[in-house]
């Protein structure tokens, strides 16, 4: 059988694939830019066809606390909202990397601070990457830079998570989330049945059975040399998602002389300006970073052995560079060129700020 | 000599519930904690449902009840347990979903939560503790402060000026749509003991047959906050609290109701 290829919007397909791929639970709440999300889910009714709930919640705070009871049972469950309400999140988002559930939250980022602007940003880099809530707590995060990755993420953040017992979050922006692509959609996936889970979750509260000790979901422990060890059995945890799931893409990279890094749709861009460079005769080349945490500091470290200079092209006043600059550790020159406020810049203005800046 | 040998099975009239574990709480002596989570370990035992439960635990006194209570539990952010609940009613509707809440954590930070479960109506069971205090962090105003009555953050006694005015929040429950049981009870009296129980009986029947949100306050008292004996905390509870919080069923759609 062909392929089914469909056009729609990147948010429509986190809907799709979130249905696609067996998962039990969706909670949400509206804001632009990502409001297809639950609107698509709606429309579907997955309620009678897999059995996935959907749930309008009250807000941001209750549909991030409904995934962490959701979570706390061992269901596939998600929730998406942007910039504004994942503050809202936070809190929620600590608990469950405290409490160390497997859960999935997109954000499809706007411009902030504050109210900002409904025009998509990459401003809450430093959120997803550095924390957000409160604690010493990782994310496993994915930028996808297409419609299509979109879709292909939702079911592979799934899988990392269970794998690590950790929260993933996808981190989009307006662009991707209102874009419309083609994309193959991935193929039906039965959700678990409650035997399943059981099995692949012998943690979660699903009811205390006589043959086991009840199960607990909690992040909180008073006793400081048990906390401490449970803070290091969660850095040994990081430590090992660091060393394997690291995901980047690199673009005309073997000849560069000059290298941009770029995430999502800012990455789509830098695509566009390394071909139009090239015909200028600039070799420069593309490390888009998939995952930005775990993040690609050795691939990126390994270019400061190459590239004469890097250019870091975020829709933000600079903060996925700070990493790039741990990353090369001073050994070339690594700038930033951003925009704010909504603005999208164009492959030519990408040139221009790596004449003026790394050349 | 164990205590099987001195106690014969055909003289047996009183138990601890199997599912209360041997580990000596944290509340203070005459706190009505303790007296809650057994009735519902015998509730729960008497139903047959401890398989079937799962309990979420709030920020405050109880946050440790999953040390108590021998069933599996969530422990939820402060004020978001009915969110949760919600959800895992959702995903998981067979079992038996109940939250354990002070009043602080039901109704003041976990507010909207509160109200948009009862609204929703889902068949969730909500057992609210009512003292009137912030107990675990040490005896701050909650929302269900007695006008005039004394705490650490309003310490010359509730100034509604100030403060607001008492929440009777299980009040506003019962208007809502989603709630089949709301039910006031306290634990201070064995007749009141009795009387509890089967309110909480009935919430976890209303749970399990799907029939809406079932919410049962416990009037209570806090011997530490309050800065009174036992004795005289229970004493001060029927001269003060119930005046404000009077006992009985405030909503009953389910059937007979039991008290007035």
């Amino acid at each position: 059988m062909s392929e089914e290829i469909k056009l729609m919007k990147g948010n429509e397909a986190i809907a799709h694939a979130a249905i696609r791929c067996g998962c039990d639970g969706y909670f949400g709440y509206p804001i632009t830019p990502q409001s297809e999300v639950l609107e698509t889910l709606m429309e579907i009714e997955p309620w009678k066809t897999t059995g996935m709930n959907v749930l309008q919640a009250e807000s941001e705070i209750a549909a991030i606390n409904m995934v962490y009871g959701g979570a706390g049972t061992g269901k596939k469950v998600l929730t998406s909202s942007s910039s504004p309400g994942v503050s809202l999140k936070q809190e929620g988002i600590s608990y469950l990397a405290g409490a160390e559930l497997p859960a999935l939250i997109v954000n499809v980022m706007r411009g902030g601070p504050g109210l900002g602007t409904i025009q998509p940003s990459q401003a809450d880099y430093f959120q997803t990457v550095k924390g957000g809530g409160h604690g010493d707590y990782r994310l496993i995060a994915l930028a996808p830079a297409s419609v299509q990755e979109m879709a292909d993420f939702v079911g592979l953040a799934f899988d990392l998570a269970f794998k690590y017992r950790n929260p993933a979050i996808i981190l989009a922006d307006g662009v991707i989330g209102q874009m419309m692509e083609k994309v193959v959609l991935p193929p039906f996936k039965p959700r678990r049945t409650d035997e399943e889970i059981e099995k692949e979750c012998p943690w979660a509260a699903v009811g205390k059975k006589k043959n086991r000790e009840r199960n607990v979901i909690t992040s909180l422990e008073l006793d400081p040399a048990v906390m401490e060890e449970r803070n290091n059995h969660l850095q040994r945890k990081y430590k090992t998602i660091e060393e394997n799931e690291v995901r980047y893409e690199e673009y005309m990279c073997e000849d560069a002389e000059y290298l941009f890094v770029a995430f999502g749709s800012s990455a789509r861009i830098c695509q566009k300006a390394v071909e139009l460079a090239r015909a200028q005769g600039i070799k420069v080349g593309l490390l888009r970073p998939i995952t930005l945490w775990p993040f690609p500091t050795k691939a990126i470290a390994k270019y400061a052995d190459q590239v004469k200079s890097m250019l870091s092209v975020e829709l933000n006043a600079g903060q996925m560079v700070e990493d790039i600059r741990l990353a090369v550790n001073g050994k070339v020159k690594v700038e930033h060129f951003g925009r704010l406020g909504g603005i999208v810049y164009t492959p030519d203005e990408i040139i221009e700020a790596m004449k003026a800046k790394i050349m | 000599m164990t205590i099987e040998d001195i106690i014969k099975p055909e003289n047996l009239v009183y138990k601890k519930p199997d599912i209360m574990n041997d580990r000596p709480m944290h509340y203070c002596p005459g706190c009505s904690h303790g007296v809650v989570h057994k009735l519902i370990a015998e509730v729960l035992e008497e139903m047959g449902v401890v398989e079937d439960t799962i309990g979420i635990t709030p920020v405050g006194c109880a946050v440790f009840a999953y040390n108590y209570l021998d069933i599996d539990w969530e422990e939820a952010a402060h004020g978001r347990a009915p969110a949760m609940a919600v959800a895992i009613k959702r995903l998981r509707p067979n079992k038996l979903v109940f939250t354990y809440q002070g009043d602080g954590d039901l109704a003041a930070i976990g507010t909207a939560e509160t109200i948009h479960a009862c609204n929703r109506g889902d068949s969730i069971t909500i057992i609210f503790i009512n003292n009137g205090i912030y107990g675990m962090t040490g005896g701050q105003m909650a929302p269900t402060t007695l006008e005039g009555m004394k705490t650490a953050t309003c310490p010359y006694g509730r100034n509604t000026k100030l403060n607001g005015y008492p929440l009777k929040i299980t009040n506003l429950l019962k208007e809502l749509d989603g709630t089949c049981y709301v039910t006031r009870q306290s634990v201070h009296t064995a007749a009141a003991v009795r009387k509890a129980k089967k309110a909480i009986r009935k919430a976890f029947e209303n749970n399990l047959n799907q029939k809406g949100v079932s919410v049962v306050e416990i009037v209570s008292t806090c011997n530490s906050g309050w800065k009174l004996t036992p004795e005289k905390a229970n004493e001060w509870m029927e001269q003060n609290m119930f005046p404000a919080y009077p006992l009985g069923d405030l909503k009953d759609t389910t059937g007979d109701s039991q008290t007035k």
